[in-house]
């Protein structure tokens, strides 16, 4: 059933308080098996569902947290519209409110944007139950510190979700994809030359000795960008394989890493799908997390274990500089200051 | 638009009748002379100004009504330098108000009394341009438009370009997360910045982002990104660069009434163009700027719009097509034009001019920096005019119509006897018209001194709460740029003009006043 539940999830987040029992903000759980455990009584808000307004004329939809991607994205497609940063969900009950929470980010990231590109605004609850609104469905607001980004990617750590306000963008008139025979370090170099170039690539993806290039936008653009690029017609069905990691690739024993760094970064050694024009490297590997950590690093980026059976001792994500670490721990005191939501499930500091 | 705000034309009167916090104070000589010497040993002679004839450029900002004189300027050429200058301002508890070109409209770069103005033009150096991961890597004092000229051989460009792109620099875009005129294709500064080095107080540096497009932990870049100054000092940025379009075209389109011009508007957007960029002008702004630079627009008409397209040049020869049925079946009187470098920049003469020459109409002008969702736009003007009635001062109207940021410019004489004062409330009375229409008091300006009370209009109690926590816990002691951009809840209270939140009085603990 959908509807607004604020001021129920609002009690029980004062009574959490009240019994110091710490929370663990969850949705259809789709994305449980990135990060860290975090214990606590569950917080479920699925039934915090729906679209609260939704005017196509704006770009600009406000939904509540526990509403289904999948429902979302429906009502945008009648409208001509979409998510411009294309997000993943990762089992078929995904909500808006973890993908905001876990800031995932599709194919299209590249070319489009991530996630907190498109957030506009967001109502939260913190950590002494008192119910927020920051930004707002306006594209321009620079009133106050941007607090909708900053709970874009917390892992619910900073506070509860409750509604969001993203940009939508329409969908581009045509999308045709091309797959090019190339190895990875040649697929590379095309790519970086095309990114120098106004050019309507929305997607890129590298390995298994093929190049797949998304092409969008105005009909007669897609068609003399198809013809440059060169290649085969491939399968637009791709991408969605890709985004929700349902390729052959991902389908391996080992562990699967995300490396965020530098496009133009030197390819590592090992099996990897690169995506994001080169700043996206998917690697599969036993390889211990030092290892991957350092080559993140020195291609000026970090490391994120994504999916594994066991994590290592000190978590699933990039561990923090000293300094960065002390200043999320006092954000965190700040905003949550009886540490009820999430705790853990970022960094077990926080 | 970051055209002057409380300007005046050459000659014409000062305005005088600001409602300042800036009173000048007494400050004890011993506490001078001890800054000053602290300051001597880390800095170079040429670094730091204390006579008060070289502290007066820096009295002010693009906010000409609000003037204070600092204790100190200094004026470092090194990152090192500016930490260094930081250490001892926290050591000795003196406030410390980072400053760029000085062109920001909200006094976000007013000096506090007592404080010390840390001016990082001297920082100017572009440290790199990385062609293949379409980056720059530059320092703080560093303007916007010389960042897209080192991009230019590279067939690059920095998109987000406020008006004031030729002195600004990129510190202080990143300070008020500045706009323009093309954000509604290519973001605001928060879209195109990769990563940020920040100065602490206390001289630490932090690395905010990464090479890569995102990096682990909070997005403490987004925090960082308009904060205005008041969690850390930029001390270099690395900005993203984007390929330059291959053909833009602009058009430009008149309207017998400006309902029929915002309708054109929404009905561009809902067919799934995004323009580079789609700015209406009202009639007297037409009427001004046509008196002021002949650019040709039809000075009967009651709406002008101007809508650029940029891209391939096969998308731009479509989307061009589609524009022109929308805004003739929108009822467009005369639609013109323009592909050539020359012809382009002529249609655009009149907007670009539309501030001077509005500020020819009158001695004064206050230009208001609201947005609101682009479907209210024709209710909100019908409500910027009653306003303007019953506040007896006219309104021009100049906006980023694709966006929905408005620019409402009140006319006025600030030499009339009360009418600074009915001025400054009746662009109070216009802001929080946006944020009844669901907007937001500030699009691109920011906050500054300007809007402390328009922002206890928009925020409640809890909130306000929230931006000081988050100050908190960047720095306990507050000594960055204190009293801008966040109100004290003292301040909301006084002020007055605060919502009902939840069926509670705001601020019921606070005393009223």
């Amino acid at each position: 059933m959908d509807g607004d539940r604020t001021e129920p999830i609002r009690e029980r987040v004062c009574d959490a308080i009240a019994r110091n029992a710490p929370l663990a903000i969850r949705g259809s759980g789709s994305k449980a098996f990135l990060g860290n455990r975090c214990e606590g009584e569950p917080l479920d808000l699925r039934g915090h569902a729906g679209i609260v307004s939704y005017a196509p004329g704006e770009l600009v939809v406000t939904a509540r947290a526990g509403t289904r991607l999948a429902d979302l994205e429906t009502a945008l497609d009648a409208n001509g519209q979409m998510l411009a940063f294309e997000p993943p969900r990762f089992g078929p009950d995904a909500t808006l409110g973890g993908t905001i929470a876990c800031a995932l980010s599709g194919p299209r990231r590249a070319s489009a944007g991530a996630a907190r590109d498109f957030v506009l605004g967001t109502r939260v609850i913190d950590g002494r139950g008192e119910v927020l609104r920051f930004g707002g469905e306006v594209i321009k607001n620079v009133a106050g510190y941007d607090v909708s980004r900053l709970m874009t990617g917390a892992f619910g750590t900073l506070g509860v979700l409750l509604d969001v306000s993203l940009r939508v963008v329409p969908k581009p008139r045509l999308e045709a994809t091309r797959v090019l025979e190339l190895d990875a370090t040649e697929a590379l170099r095309r790519v970086r030359a095309w990114a120098q170039r106004p050019l309507p690539i929305s997607a890129t993806a590298i390995g298994g000795g093929r190049l797949h290039v998304r092409l969008s936008g105005a009909e007669s653009a897609v068609r003399s960008a198809a013809a440059e690029i060169g290649g085969e017609a491939g399968d637009d069905g791709f991408w969605r394989a890709l985004r929700e990691h349902a390729l052959d690739f991902f389908a391996d024993d080992r562990a699967i890493w995300r490396l965020s760094v530098a496009p133009t970064s030197p390819i590592a050694e090992g099996a990897q799908l690169i995506e994001w024009h080169g700043a996206q490297r998917w690697m599969k590997t036993d390889a211990d997390a030092s290892h991957l950590r350092t080559l993140a690093a020195n291609a000026g980026g970090h490391a994120t274990l994504f999916r594994a059976t066991s994590a290592p001792a000190d978590g699933a994500f990039h561990p923090l500089p000293p300094a960065l670490l002390a200043l999320h721990r006092r954000l965190k005191a700040e905003l949550d200051p009886h540490a009820i939501f999430n705790r853990g499930r970022l960094y077990p500091e926080l | 638009m970051h055209e002057s705000l409380l300007s005046r034309r050459a000659g014409g009167r000062a305005t005088l009748h600001c409602m300042a916090d800036a009173a000048t104070v007494a400050t004890d000589a011993a506490q001078r002379a001890a800054l000053v010497g602290a300051l001597r040993r880390v800095l170079p002679p040429d670094a730091l100004l204390h006579r008060t004839e070289d502290l007066k450029p820096y009295e002010c900002d693009g906010l000409f009504c609000y003037r204070q004189l600092p204790l100190a300027v200094v004026l470092p050429r090194t990152a090192d330098e500016a930490a260094a200058v930081l250490r001892v301002c926290d050591e000795l508890s003196v406030p410390v108000v980072a400053r760029g070109a000085g062109t920001g409209l909200s006094g976000g770069a007013l000096p506090v009394a007592g404080g010390v103005v840390l001016g990082l033009a001297r920082l100017d150096r572009v440290i790199e341009v990385d062609a293949a991961d379409r980056c720059a890597r530059v320092e703080p004092g560093v303007t916007n438009l010389a960042i897209s000229r080192a991009a230019a051989p590279h067939g690059l460009f920095y998109a987000p370009d406020p008006s004031s792109q030729i002195a600004c620099t990129i510190g202080g875009n990143v300070a008020e997360n500045a706009g323009g005129l093309h954000c509604i294709k290519y973001g605001l500064t928060t879209h195109n910045l990769l990563k940020l080095d920040v100065l602490t107080i206390d001289g630490e540096r932090l690395t905010l982002g990464a090479d890569a497009l995102d990096a682990a932990g909070y997005d403490l870049l987004a925090l960082m990104t308009g904060s205005e100054g008041l969690l850390g000092v930029v001390v270099e940025a690395t900005v993203k660069l984007v390929p330059k379009p291959e053909r833009v075209r602009v058009l430009l389109a008149a309207f017998a009434s400006v309902d029929a011009a915002a309708a054109a508007v929404a009905s561009v957007i809902a067919a799934g163009i995004v323009p580079a960029g789609l700015e209406m002008m009202d009639n007297p702004s037409i009427r001004a700027v046509e008196a002021y630079v002949q650019c040709g627009y039809p000075v009967d008409a009651e709406a002008v719009l101007l809508c650029e397209l940029d891209g391939i040049d096969e998308e731009v020869a479509d989307d061009s097509a589609r524009v022109e049925a929308i805004l003739a079946a929108a009822g467009a009187t005369a639609i013109r034009l323009a592909d050539a470098a020359a012809e382009r920049t002529a249609l655009w003469s009149g907007r670009k001019a539309a501030f001077p020459a509005l500020g020819r109409m009158a001695p004064d002008y206050y230009c208001i920096d609201g947005s609101i969702p682009r479907g209210r736009l024709p209710d909100v003007l019908r409500g910027i005019a009653e306003l303007s009635r019953e506040f007896g001062l006219p309104v021009a109207n100049v906006f980023h119509a694709g966006d929905g940021n408005l620019h409402p410019i009140i006319l006025y004489d600030s030499g009339a006897p009360g009418e600074q004062q009915r001025t400054e409330h009746l662009g109070t009375a216009i802001l929080a018209l946006c944020v009844e229409s669901g907007g937001s008091v500030t699009g691109e300006h920011g906050v500054g001194i300007e809007k402390l009370d328009a922002m206890c209009v928009q925020f409640d109690a809890p909130e306000i709460e929230t931006f000081h926590a988050i100050k908190r816990a960047f720095y306990p002691d507050g000594l960055l740029n204190p009293g801008k951009a966040i109100p004290t809840l003292r301040r909301c209270a006084e002020f007055g003009r605060m919502h009902v939140h939840r069926g509670q009085l705001p601020f019921p603990h606070l005393e009223r006043f």
